[in-house]
């Protein structure tokens, strides 16, 4: 038996609306086996991790907290990757906004007023679109490959962040501890959801779906950062410069990543600290791709990614499953994701017996395609 | 003294790239770009560890280390090469499983000693000053980086074997119109790599520290990915690359040694900033990167009914 792959004329409608839930489903199927093969019920664990947060009102806050975040870079991530251009230093971006959105609270404690919070934000949305615009100068500069440089600036900026809390940033008055002096609420998001920590950047996170989504369908430039991605030759009769767009596709991501990062240290954690990300740089990437790069699509995506995290906390508190286990999830469904989004573009056949030409006679050993086809 | 200590050093710090860096060049010349190195080698290294404490025998771990690797290769190739699924997104997910489930597997082993690979002296060339101790005392990994990079070199310059690699990664059309099967053969290069990220893993956790912590490969497998570009897809020149980064990793080690005040972040991040400013210099000069560079590279293959 082999694999065949036939292109499709045009994307198949109906998959690339199912192609997701697809994904979804086999993540949760094989989640629940590799649950089972560590002793634990899997009909169990798969309650606990994907459906008890979702059963009291103080883990949905929680929930919305999260996905927050997620949403707000996996937009601009997706703006990147419609252009092909390959941000994966959104960590890094998320980190220098919160870096330099801390300087007024952290320079200047005593500069407190109406305009303080707005000053802490842009100055976030600058450090991280700064950040993302050096691998955009390396690319149209010196043609370095921003995949590369984009990871290893992520590395540095978490390096910068833990000299600055361990050193010149430490609170004078903290006993030493690697943290910076708290925020005060002048320099702190308010809370739009009394009794919980949803803050207004949350709100703002959210916000940013609709317009992201005018923006990148019913805007010329968002058209550009399509056109560029899939017909590099079209953008280039257009007149569309290859150059610019990528300057503002890693500048627009890297700002909403600063943000983010920003609103997070002057949202629920309240202060500097060597870690402030669980890694939402590097998730908001799965959630990107999950959403179909869609601002809609990533919505539900930064909810999912969002429950990931949080059954991941619950399913180790009740059941005892090791917290690691969320990132196994999620990079389990990115791949599900990738793989079914296969079957979008093109029809999977198997055929059985001898190949049709010649040629094909040297056609791929079976034991590799009955794997294909289990995964498709 | 210290200069031959700063030597021992270099190797060590070297070794796990190099392991990892030829065989993602292997990959990258048959057209597949896997950016899971880091994955693949953090399974490679907690396996290899867990392997060895289990049967008490550092071998069983390299073996264990490499195979894990070449699974975590193989999951990648069904999905890229029979799937046609996006290789760069392919890739990160493969590094982010990698994390995760090496993560998970290890959890039990953080904090336990390991079981350390012993090196095996060689009668004679260890005697040699300087070079002696550093390149011919050491344990069998690093004898086989060096192995690996020159057989890489010849079966890929010398052979019909390593021509139809090449052919392969350069025209995927024009090989399967000579009846090539250009996605087995992409698989094997593929499972090669993984092979050799996973001997790259279990140097870190047999050789270099003889333990387990969670996250240790510390961005190793992109370094291993940015030499490959460095070395502009060439052996040799990949293993003069792989070489001067441990020269810069150890920096960091040797550092307060010789005087240099400044913040410990600063010295973790040489790697890192040595790594932009490589490419940087590697890429701006076009005509080199378009000579070596596999002009398929990237690019998923789907043969023609």
């Amino acid at each position: 038996m082999q694999l065949e792959l036939v292109k499709r004329d045009a994307p198949s409608g109906t998959m690339l609306f199912a192609a997701p839930f697809l994904a979804i489903g086999l993540t949760l199927l094989t989640s629940g086996i590799l649950f089972a093969l560590m002793g634990f019920n899997p009909f169990e664990a798969l309650y606990e991790y994907f459906v008890s947060p979702l059963t009291e009102l103080w883990s949905v806050h929680e929930l919305l907290l999260k996905a927050g975040p997620l949403i707000l870079i996996a937009l601009g991530l997706a703006v990147c990757y419609r252009a092909n251009v390959w941000n994966i230093g959104a960590e890094g971006q998320f980190t220098m906004g919160a870096v330099f959105g801390s300087i007024p609270p952290i320079l200047f404690p005593e500069w407190t007023g109406p305009l303080t919070l707005p000053t802490m934000l842009v100055l976030g949305i600058i450090g991280g679109a700064l950040y993302g615009s050096i691998p955009a100068l390396l690319k149209v500069r010196f043609r370095a490959n921003e995949i590369l440089t984009s990871l290893m600036l992520a590395y540095i900026a978490l390096l910068i962040l833990d000299y600055l809390v361990r050193g010149p940033w430490r609170d004078p008055g903290g006993f030493n501890f690697p943290e910076s002096r708290n925020f005060s609420d002048e320099q702190s998001l308010p809370v739009i959801v009394e009794g919980s920590r949803l803050h207004l950047g949350i709100l703002l996170s959210f916000l940013m779906v609709p317009v992201m989504w005018f923006f990148m369908s019913r805007t010329l430039a968002g058209h550009a950062f399509k056109v560029v991605g899939e017909a590099p030759r079209a953008a280039r009769f257009a007149g569309f410069s290859s150059s610019a767009l990528v300057y503002g596709s890693l500048i627009l991501s890297g700002a909403l990543a600063g943000l983010a990062g920003i609103m997070e240290v002057a949202g629920p954690i309240g202060e500097l600290r060597p870690t402030i990300s669980p890694g939402y740089g590097f998730t908001a990437i799965i959630v990107a791709f999950l959403g179909r790069l869609n601002p809609w699509g990533i919505l539900m995506a930064g909810l999912l990614l969002s429950l990931s995290f949080l059954g991941g906390e619950a399913a180790q508190i009740t059941i005892g499953l090791s917290d690691k286990m969320a990132r196994v999830v999620q990079g389990l469904l990115l791949f599900f994701v990738l793989g079914c989004d296969t079957l979008v573009r093109y029809q999977i056949r198997f055929s059985f017996g001898a190949p049709k030409t010649a040629e094909q006679s040297a056609a791929p050993a079976a034991p590799v395609t009955q794997g294909a086809g289990d995964a498709a | 003294m210290l200069l031959e200590g700063i030597l021992i050093t270099i190797v060590g710090a070297a070794t796990p790239i190099v392991l990892a860096a030829i065989g993602e060049l292997v990959v990258e010349r048959s057209g597949v770009l896997n950016l899971g190195v880091e994955g693949m080698m953090i399974m490679g290294a907690v396996c290899a560890f867990g392997a060895a404490l289990a049967t008490g025998n550092p071998y069983a771990g390299i073996v264990v280390g490499a195979a894990a690797g070449v699974g975590m290769a193989l999951l990648f190739g069904l999905f890229t090469i029979y799937l046609a699924s996006n290789q760069v997104a392919t890739g990160l997910a493969l590094t982010l499983l990698g994390l995760g489930l090496a993560g998970l597997i290890g959890e039990d082993f953080v904090g336990t000693p390991g079981v350390r690979l012993e090196a095996i002296t060689i009668p004679g060339l260890s005697a040699i000053p300087f070079i002696g101790p550093a390149l011919f005392d050491r344990d069998i990994l690093v004898y086989l980086s060096f192995a690996i990079v020159a057989g890489v070199a010849y079966v890929m310059f010398r052979t019909r074997a390593g021509l139809v690699l090449r052919a392969t990664g350069e025209n995927a059309e024009a090989s399967h119109a000579l009846g090539r099967d250009v996605r087995l053969i992409r698989l094997a290069a593929v499972a090669f790599g993984g092979a050799c990220a996973g001997l790259g893993g279990a140097y870190l956790s047999l050789a270099l520290t003889a333990q387990w912590t969670e996250g240790m490969t510390a961005g190793r497998g992109w370094i291993a990915l940015a030499i490959v570009v460095f070395a502009t897809w060439l052996p040799g020149r990949l293993l003069v690359g792989a070489y001067l980064f441990g020269g810069v990793i150890i920096l960091q080690l040797h550092g307060q040694a010789l005087g240099i005040n400044v913040p410990p972040q600063a010295m973790t991040m040489m790697p890192y900033l040595a790594t932009i400013i490589a490419l940087v210099i590697l890429s701006r000069n076009q005509a080199l990167m378009r000579r070596n560079t596999p002009a398929a590279l990237g690019r998923a293959f789907v043969p023609d009914r």
